[in-house]
């Protein structure tokens, strides 16, 4: 491979942006050895330079390909994959406020609407600023939300919630954030909920091992290091725990066939890519309790032989980058983490990745693909991950949720974890209740709990339709409040607890729109590989549009066969998961809310 | 800094050691059996049905992206594509139930209504077949000015009002005199890239950009061919399922109204060039070459040439000879 380079050069800036992710470059033939088998920093480089300069240029991306003898052609492909890369001059300072769901229910669109006219179309730069709608932020509890970025030598990112214009407006002028607030149990003092998982958030300092250590921590390790792999992977198949991430698959299963795979190296990957619209556990989680998530993954990974582990964090999580990259290094010198973890001889370290604004990220084998350096395209299964997953390698790969629950399993055992729960979800789980509640928040509840104590818990008055599971789970109405929270109740009534999205809405949010917007969002995250996703997606979003807006083509009824057929098509012949779902919320309010029966009279 | 472990490059793929043994599954009721490594679509074609694939070649590396060769599988959830599955002992396989059929027809009505699918063979009788009605999602939008879909940026789109089924239409790109590119015609098959990169030419010289229904094979930063890291080979021209890349001279044939498959003929014949001595097949109208391929199962080309057998016929005619930069 001989490649031909891009002829513009690098600003000073640039270069040293690449540089600081890279090393200094070396003479020539030492360059392109070195360079071989780096792919896998084309992401953290495209970073660099953004964080650095703002936005991408040709000059940068040319010297980037260089450095990592990347075919210039493949590495654009990439950046202008990830919505958080800007490959056309842009300011230092940027604006994403979310339009989704729960924001939508809070009063987006009109604020989108003012920011029109205060700050100038979105993506138009006006006083060295520019601003975008977003996705899901993930701080739905306090929607509507925005993250402000400010490219630099040092640069910052914040989000925070709830936002007004006035607010935005501020931010934008001054390139300043406020800080956000700390994490919304409303639980506590509430219900007598045993907290397992959230036991310790906003009681602990989370900026603290030592307090994370008085408060218990790294208990769970030494005992794993202590009585070894086969014990843990016995008390974790034991306790019936199943990934918190979406799929619902068995963890102990998927680490015991990564386990008594033979060759070495093997891969731990923390997915926290959280990008499903209405979900935020995980961000509190790790703002909020990082030490947790490093020695439950500390615990995977010496139990499965993984000496290396990456958490692929998504890049719209500032506050959690700063806390995890903190709590990573005092492990490290503690010795928590490293060559010699608790001097006990075994090997582990992990990596912080960031995603760059792409909710496809998520699927396990589209993630594997950006940590390779590759476009986030999900691969087919089979091979599972357990056989070839990154790098071609062995791989267990788990959500945040699912990887902190290790720790109690381990400490008091398999059968003190089953004691909450039923029989087929054993334990706790994370609900993320936002929309139309007085008292949003992070709630954990043993599963079986129904839908309807949550919302009281949670203070929804008027639950017209609540959305569980995020925008690839479903609406369900009032009749289904008695809907026991767990994986077989949820299955049965044909629902989905997904990620534990709660999202309410109350009789003043008007359907359609909140339908279009689902709509809109899946046309905008298909990775665009698979045609009945990529043109799919589009036709479900001109379909459910002109629904809301009571133009069909044709009739209701017709439009509404169409939707069916076109839902098959997607569920049944698409590759991942986010085709797979894409009509699932739409469909379900259709049939259950009864969204869209009437036919509407010219 | 970030810490830089070191890693493998990325895998290749599937080794094929050891005696073949033959693998046993049934399809639409019939016993088929076939060698094991074999897909599942070399096991249909064994028991003589026809599978549409649109995305798969022989001498590429299957990626299952158009998925309109999908089929049911007992005991899997969704539909698998044939043409990357491998056959495993007692599968159970239907080619033609109604979830397969729905499936087909929404692949072909989805691609009918957003591409340009007139140049691409078998397409029209399959419309038929799967009784499919691309008119169904409504009349087209407007063609993308030149250079828009280049520009476009993930994760964000125009929010329109439903009115109009969005298409990729779009003036082709003509930059250079051997071929052109339509891309009005594409259904991001990724052929081209796999023939320009790893598969055959090693190039690199094009891959897919942007996001979901965004996507578009581009150049780096959407640069004209001859300022890319092209060597125009035509491999990917060759590969193009669907005459979105496209010799000039049928181009401008098929523009006019005057490409006559009637009046062509093909001869097969040894490239004059170099001592490799490529297989070169002359695709000739009115005793003009206008299109030059090489066979697939040729053991010296695999189906590949460079510049000069591609492109290098001009002499034969009295056309004037090629300038590719
Ligand atoms: C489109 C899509 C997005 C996903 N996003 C996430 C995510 O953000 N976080 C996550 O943990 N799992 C996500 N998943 C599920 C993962 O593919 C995978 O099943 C999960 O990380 C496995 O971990 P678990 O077994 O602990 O649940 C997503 C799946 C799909 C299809
Ligand atoms: S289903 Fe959608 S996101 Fe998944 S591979 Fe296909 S196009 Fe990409
Ligand atoms: S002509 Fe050859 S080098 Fe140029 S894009 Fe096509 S395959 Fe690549
Ligand atoms: S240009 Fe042709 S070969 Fe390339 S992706 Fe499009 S249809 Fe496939
Ligand atoms: S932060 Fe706006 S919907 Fe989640
Ligand atoms: S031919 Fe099999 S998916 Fe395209």
């Amino acid at each position: 491979m001989d490649l031909r380079p891009i002829s513009t050069l690098p600003t000073d800036d640039e270069r040293a942006a690449v540089d600081a992710v890279l090393g200094a470059p070396g003479v020539v033939p030492q360059a392109l050895r070195e360079a071989r088998g780096r792919r896998h920093l084309l992401l953290p480089g495209l970073h660099a330079i953004q964080d650095r300069c703002g936005w991408v240029s040709a000059g940068a991306l040319g010297y980037l390909c260089e450095r990592l003898h990347v075919p210039p052609a493949e590495a654009y492909g990439v950046a202008s994959f990830y919505a958080l890369f800007a490959l056309s001059a842009r300011p230092p300072t940027a604006l994403h406020v979310c339009d989704d769901l729960a924001c939508h229910a809070a009063g987006a669109p009109a604020l989108i609407a003012t920011l029109t006219q205060r700050l100038g179309p979105a993506g138009e730069t006006r006083a060295g600023a520019t601003w975008h709608p977003s996705p899901c932020l993930g701080l739905c509890e306090r929607a509507p939300a925005a993250m402000l970025t400010v490219a630099g030598a040092a640069p910052r990112a914040t989000a925070w919630g709830p936002v007004d214009a006035a607010a935005c407006v501020d931010a934008v002028a001054r390139g300043e954030a406020p800080t956000p607030a700390p994490a919304l149990i409303p639980q506590r003092g509430r219900a007598a909920y045993p907290e397992r998982l959230l036991a310790r958030v906003g009681v602990v300092d989370p900026t603290s091992l030592d307090a994370y250590r008085a408060a218990g921590g790294y208990a769970a390790l030494r005992l794993a290091l202590e009585r070894g792999p086969a014990f843990v992977l016995r008390e974790v198949t034991d306790s019936g725990l199943v990934g918190r991430g979406g799929a619902a698959f068995p963890t102990g299963r998927k680490w015991a066939a990564v386990a008594a795979q033979a060759g070495r190296p093997k891969y731990l990957v923390c997915n926290a890519d959280e990008s499903e619209p209405g979900t935020f556990k995980d961000r509190v989680l790790m703002e909020e309790d990082p030490f947790a998530l490093i020695e439950a993954m500390t615990i995977a990974g010496t139990t499965v032989g993984a000496e290396q582990g990456f958490l692929y964090l998504r890049g719209e999580y500032p506050l959690a980058r700063a806390r995890l990259t903190a709590a990573l290094a005092a492990a490290r010198e503690r010795g928590l983490l490293g060559d010699d973890v608790m001097g006990r001889g075994v090997r582990f370290d992990i990596e912080l990745r960031l995603g760059a604004g792409a909710y496809i990220c998520g699927e396990e084998t589209a993630l594997f693909a950006s940590l390779e350096g590759f476009r986030g395209e999900p691969r087919t299964k089979p091979p599972f991950p357990v056989e070839a997953g990154l790098f071609g390698r062995p791989t267990v790969v788990n959500n945040v949720e699912t990887l902190v629950n290790v720790l109690g399993i381990v400490r008091d055992g398999a059968a003190a974890y089953r004691a909450l729960g039923t029989a087929g979800s054993p334990g706790t789980r994370l609900f993320c209740v936002s929309g139309k509640v007085a008292r949003p928040g992070l709630f954990e509840l043993p599963f079986g709990v129904t839908l309807r104590a949550l919302l009281e818990l949670a203070g929804a008055d008027d639950p017209a339709a609540v959305l569980l599971g995020g925008a690839a789970g479903t609406f369900v109405g009032r009749d289904d409040l008695d809907l026991p929270l767990t994986f077989e109740d949820t299955r049965a009534a044909g629902a989905t607890l997904g990620s534990g999205v709660v999202l309410v809405l109350d009789r003043t949010v008007a359907l359609g729109p909140v339908l279009a917007r689902i709509a809109q969002f899946f046309r905008d995250e298909s990775c665009g590989q698979c045609v009945p996703c990529r043109v799919g997606t589009v036709r479900q979003e001109e379909l459910i549009t002109r629904l809301a807006r009571g133009k069909p083509h044709g009739t209701v009824a017709t439009e509404r066969a169409l939707l069916a057929e076109l839902g098959q098509c997607m569920r049944d012949a698409s590759i991942c998961g986010l085709g797979q779902t894409a009509s699932s919320a739409i469909e379900s309010a259709v049939a259950r809310l009864k969204v869209f029966a009437d036919e509407v009279t010219p | 800094m970030i810490r830089l472990p070191i890693y493998p490059a990325e895998p290749r793929r599937r080794p094929t050691d050891g005696p073949v043994r033959d693998v046993a599954l049934t399809i639409d009721g019939a016993a088929v059996r076939v060698p094991e490594g074999a897909t599942v679509l070399d096991a249909c074609a064994a028991a003589g049905i026809e599978v549409p694939t649109l995305c798969f070649a022989a001498n590429l590396t299957p990626v299952n992206a158009c998925r309109i060769c999908v089929v049911e599988l007992e005991g899997a959830r969704t539909l698998v594509p044939s043409c990357s599955r491998t056959v495993e002992a007692g599968m159970v396989v239907r080619t033609d139930s109604p979830r397969v059929r729905t499936a087909r027809k929404l692949v072909l009505e989805l691609l009918g209504s957003s591409v340009d699918l007139s140049a691409t063979p078998h397409v029209a009788r399959w419309i038929e077949r799967y009784d499919a009605h691309p008119a169904r999602f409504g009349p087209a939008a407007a063609p993308a000015a030149a250079g828009a879909r280049d520009a476009a940026a993930p994760g964000h789109h125009h929010v329109g009002d439903g009115a109009t089924a969005a298409t990729v239409a779009q003036p082709a790109k003509v930059d250079n005199d051997l071929f052109v590119r339509d891309y009005g015609k594409c259904i991001l098959c990724y052929k081209c890239v796999e023939a320009c990169g790893d598969d055959a030419q090693h190039t690199y010289a094009i891959a897919v950009a942007g996001r979901g229904f965004d996507a578009r094979i581009s150049t780096e930063l959407a640069t004209p061919l001859p300022d890319s890291a092209c060597v125009f080979c035509g491999n990917c021209v060759n590969a193009c399922p669907t005459g979105a890349l496209v010799f000039t001279r049928e181009f401008e044939l098929r523009r006019d109204g005057q490409w006559d498959e009637a009046r062509q003929q093909e001869t097969t014949t040894v490239c004059p060039y170099c001592g490799v001595g490529c297989a070169i097949t002359l695709r000739t109208q009115d005793n003009q070459v206008v299109r030059v391929t090489s066979p697939l199962d040729s053991s010296v080309t695999g189906g590949n040439l460079c510049v000069k057998g591609r492109f290098g016929w001009q002499y034969v005619g009295d056309r004037p000879p090629p300038d590719t930069k």
